[in-house]
């Protein structure tokens, strides 16, 4: 019985880092109508960011440290994505599908290398936050705080983002682009700020899950190609643009991924996007998308 | 009726015959590598440029192709000949696509992408979990094979890949070619443009739409697996990776690169990028850098490619060219 709680607290906890992820790029997808396929190379920048002042101030830092990095990874993932909206993604808004989906592909591929050339080949490791926060009981197993913090911690986030989208001016204005951009354009809203705003709020949630990997894995080239493919699939079965489907998505996601470590683990992966793919061609628009 | 582009083309193929004899053998596997690419490009522009669907999960139909050829030496080593593993690597691409194409042609523009690249990283991950069957990350070495009966054993991959193969790959090229310009010119052809250009219209006049998506998808998947079956004996390897949605990303590179406006345009990438990326690696760790900026560089500022390019410098002068000006207007 323990066992279960414990699967079930996993799956909560890989549900967190898709959360996260999968909401920027939902936001992205919805009020820009642009699939970022730089969203993991966003997520890579924040693990790196944070793993590297973490890991800078040695191991007699303060446990504050951890939030010091947490702030400067998506502070620079954010940054990173306004960067990336109005330089690149900006000219695309009328070109075609293929141009959209390539220029964040030639961005992914750019982004990589420029971790590359900044932080090196090398691994960073900051694993200092998980031995702090240490284990509690359940029951006959002992189960890590920090994996509980961080299922708080992007709970936290979910509802930031819910309360500026439902509740303020600018979120009602952003979901108006999201569903009509040329009726939005005419009522007045200032459509070229929006769309960077948002594009850097997504950037900044990719960075956050980024960093609140780090203390469980370290930093390596190429950590973000996972998560984006896994945040694609929460997207797909979620709904394209929908802050619902991102959470119901990445329950189910990360719920599957953790039962199915465990009892078939060969075919775990497969699994997962044959479910996407069974529901894209029942409900082609996703489980809560218009 | 033969048109002066006929003999252009003759003349391309009689330059290619003598290619083994005018460039050095690496340089030579290199451009071995992006005709194989070209046949591929050619598949994938059909679904884009003539039907107007964005796939980006082809590279899972051209690792198809590869190891239907890389399982058959493992498993049927008796009948490891060239006349039977292209026959049975099309069969491999004709059965993937048809389930790949069956699920993805209901939807179009960005829902097709994206269920083409989820599908993709089902076979992905198929590949790189059932290790015991598909050789898992580390794939399948692929031998020379028997070519109409005549053995190829001690001899060494480039002896063999500048000798009999380099022709045999060339007349593949040929014919696939010549088989994609009949499929684009015929009335099937001008059906799926008719298609992508107005899908309501064309189901007005009786076109079934979603049933000529598919057979566009599986022609197409076709042509991808053709290269990837070609491709194997070039590379003597196939891994996992080349069903990855990075290699898809790629496949959509080399067409732009090219420019998938001009029938022409993805053989010109795909030998173009093939380079390009060799170039790249060679001179520095940063080759995803150049690679990327390229990409961007491309898309700004040349976004019909290099073929296209030159196809708009001499049609200048007309008004509506023959390389399609209506293109999918993607709403």
């Amino acid at each position: 019985m323990e066992n279960w709680v414990i699967y079930i607290l996993n799956g909560l906890y890989f549900a967190s880092f898709l959360f996260l992820t999968s909401l920027g790029l939902s936001i992205i997808l919805g009020v820009m109508g642009i699939l970022n396929l730089a969203h993991g190379s966003l997520f890579a920048i924040g693990a790196f960011m944070a793993a590297w002042v973490i890991g800078s101030f040695g191991a007699k830092a303060p446990i504050t440290i951890f939030f010091v990095g947490l702030f400067a990874a998506m502070g620079i993932s954010g940054l990173m994505g306004l960067v990336l909206e109005t330089s690149l993604i900006r000219p695309m808004y009328h070109r075609a599908l293929e141009y959209q989906l390539l220029i964040t592909f030639g961005a992914l591929m750019l982004i990589e290398d420029l971790i590359k050339l900044v932080w090196g080949g090398t691994a960073y490791y900051a694993s200092k936050p998980f031995t702090v926060m240490g284990n509690i009981i359940l029951g006959d197993n002992q189960y890590p705080v920090y994996f509980i913090f961080v299922v708080m911690a992007s709970i936290v986030a979910g509802l930031g983002v819910w309360l500026i989208m439902s509740k303020t001016r600018v979120g009602i204005m952003l979901r108006a682009i999201s569903m009509d951009r040329e009726m939005a354009r005419a009522m007045g809203i200032r459509i070229g700020k929006l769309n960077t705003l948002a594009f850097g709020i997504g950037a900044a949630l990719a960075g956050m899950a980024g960093a609140l990997i780090v203390p469980t894995t370290p930093a390596l080239l190429g950590i973000g190609m996972d998560p984006l493919i896994m945040a694609f699939i929460v997207v797909v079965l979620g709904g394209l643009g929908s802050l619902r489907g991102a959470l119901v998505g990445s329950l189910i996601v990360g719920e599957t991924r953790s039962i199915g470590i465990v009892f078939f683990p060969e075919i775990e992966l497969p699994l997962l996007f044959l479910i996407a793919v069974i529901i894209l061609v029942f409900k082609p628009k996703g489980l809560f998308g218009e | 009726m033969l048109r002066p582009k006929f003999f252009v083309y003759l003349g391309i193929f009689i330059l290619l015959l003598f290619m083994p004899k005018l460039l050095p053998v690496y340089q030579l596997m290199l451009f071995e590598s992006g005709i194989t690419f070209a046949i591929m490009g050619l598949g994938f522009n059909l679904l884009l440029r003539y039907t107007g669907l964005l796939s980006f999960g082809h590279g899972a139909l051209f690792a198809t192709g590869a190891y239907a050829v890389g399982m058959m030496g493992k498993y049927f080593p008796d009948l490891y000949r060239i006349e039977i593993l292209i026959p049975v690597a099309l069969l491999a691409s004709l059965v993937v696509s048809a389930i790949f194409g069956f699920i993805c042609v209901r939807h179009t523009r960005i829902f097709f992408s994206i269920l083409a690249l989820a599908l993709s990283m089902v076979l992905y991950a198929l590949l790189v979990k059932f290790y015991d069957i598909t050789g898992g990350s580390d794939g399948i070495h692929i031998d020379l094979p028997i070519m109409f009966g005549k053995s190829f054993e001690g001899m060494k991959r480039f002896e063999f890949l500048s000798g009999a193969y380099y022709y045999f790959l060339i007349c593949m090229f040929a014919v696939c070619t010549i088989f994609m310009l009949a499929i684009v010119n015929s009335p099937f052809g001008k059906a799926l443009q008719s298609i992508r250009d107005n899908e309501i219209r064309a189901e007005m006049i009786g076109i079934r739409v979603r049933r000529y998506r598919l057979y566009s998808f599986i022609l197409s998947g076709l042509f991808t697996g053709m290269g990837g079956a070609l491709w194997s004996f070039v590379n003597g390897h196939v891994t996992p990776e080349s069903a990855e949605w990075i290699f898809s990303g790629e496949i959509v590179y080399m067409t732009l690169l090219g420019g998938f406006m001009v029938f022409e345009g993805p053989i010109v990438g795909a030998i173009l990028f093939t380079y390009l990326k060799l170039y790249a690696v060679s001179i520095t760790q940063y080759w995803m850098l150049i690679i990327g900026a390229t990409l961007i560089l491309l898309v700004l500022l040349l976004p019909e490619g290099i073929a296209g390019g030159f196809v708009k410098l001499f049609s200048r002068t007309k008004k509506v060219d023959d390389t399609g000006t209506a293109y999918v207007k993607y709403k």
